[in-house]
């Protein structure tokens, strides 16, 4: 398959992540639809290490990878925290940093 | 037979992401983002990553996916309001996504990469496997590495402190206010600053009086008598702010 393919597909799945974060309000679908859009750049890098052939495009895709696993821990902690403290879990309500 | 393989690798993710974003319960949610990373490992294998296709079915599918789906299952099935924050919200959201598909497929067509028509060059034997994933990452890559560890960690410790359980907050009222009066309820939660007493004034006050319950219920965590007993007390009094920190004073005396 030639590159392209997987460029497209990668810009229409980011596309679909981002629509989705404009769409929904639950915080944990919005993380849901963040992770989509980093999956598609990670097919893109994957897609240009083959066409170059050179593993230094799956290194980033790996780094991304824990970047994205360390933002949907802290994601999921304060989603629990605004649980426990009874705030309501959308985003249009809570909008002012201090509680 | 290669492009076989592409297409229903695309179809799914594309599938297991729109699904991401169409179902309403967040807990179908997840599970068509596994579906969606599973296709997404496939076409890793296809483009000869296989360690970063095991990492993902792994890491993702198999850890992340388990902490979604716990948090989905602590936090219940919310749902989201159907009127619009913004007028016109779901139709304007899926026409900017459009939009940048559009942006983005001219952008990469567009470009004069000689690449982008081509399979791309014949790869060395051994390519993508862990053996040269790690010789690259240790050698060429350690900082990076290092630094990914010294995040994880961090990110570890910081969700932990978030998500941490903390005493209840209308024990800490009546303890903190034995006369409940006002005046020595602030400095002894540690000052209008404190993000406590926003909580207890915004969150609990409407929500006993009955106004605003919200999507969440009152289910889950925090102490299990934590309803029963305040309800009453807050019909006594159900005008504004003041019922949260009175009721909790009445039922410390009763």
């Amino acid at each position: 398959m030639d590159l392209v393919w997987y460029l497209i597909l990668s810009a229409l799945l980011f596309s679909v992540g981002a629509a989705g974060v404009l769409i929904r309000r639950s915080p944990l679908v919005i993380l849901l639809c963040l992770e989509i859009m980093l999956n598609s750049a990670n097919l893109a890098l994957i897609a240009f290490a083959r066409s170059l052939g050179d593993t230094d495009g799956q290194i980033f895709a790996l780094i991304v990878m824990v970047v994205a696993a360390c933002e949907v821990v802290v994601g999921l902690g304060l989603i629990v925290a605004m649980y426990r403290r009874r705030l309501p879990l959308d985003v249009d309500e809570s909008r002012a940093l201090r509680g | 037979m290669e492009q076989v393989a592409f297409f229903a690798g695309a179809i799914g993710a594309l599938g297991g992401a729109v699904a991401v974003i169409a179902l309403r319960n967040p807990f179908y949610s997840v599970l068509a983002l596994v579906v969606h990373l599973f296709s997404l490992a496939g076409l890793f294998l296809i483009l000869h990553a296989e360690f970063v296709a095991a990492a993902q079915v792994v890491v993702y599918a198999g850890g992340v996916m388990v902490l979604y789906v716990f948090v989905a299952a602590y936090v219940g099935g919310f749902g989201e309001p159907l009127w619009d924050a913004i007028p016109g919200q779901r139709i304007l959201a899926p026409l900017l996504g459009a939009a940048l598909f559009i942006e983005l497929s001219i952008a990469v067509i567009g470009t004069a990469l000689s690449s982008l028509e081509s399979d791309g060059p014949t790869i060395p034997l051994g390519f993508g496997t862990p053996e040269q994933i790690g010789e690259t990452m240790l050698e060429d890559f350690l900082i990076p590495f290092e630094a990914a560890s010294m995040l994880l960690l961090i990110a570890a410790v910081g969700a932990v402190v978030l998500a941490a359980r903390r005493p209840p907050l209308p024990n800490r009222l009546a303890e903190a206010d034995p006369d409940h009066n006002p005046a020595t309820l602030l400095p002894a939660m540690g000052g209008p600053d404190n993000p406590a007493n926003e909580d207890v004034r915004t969150a609990t006050a409407p929500r006993a009086a009955g106004v605003g319950g919200g999507p969440l219920g009152n289910r889950g965590a925090g102490p299990e008598t934590f309803r029963d007993e305040e309800t009453p007390a807050a019909r006594r009094n159900p005008s504004g702010p003041p019922p949260a920190p009175a009721a909790a004073g009445e039922r410390d005396e009763a």
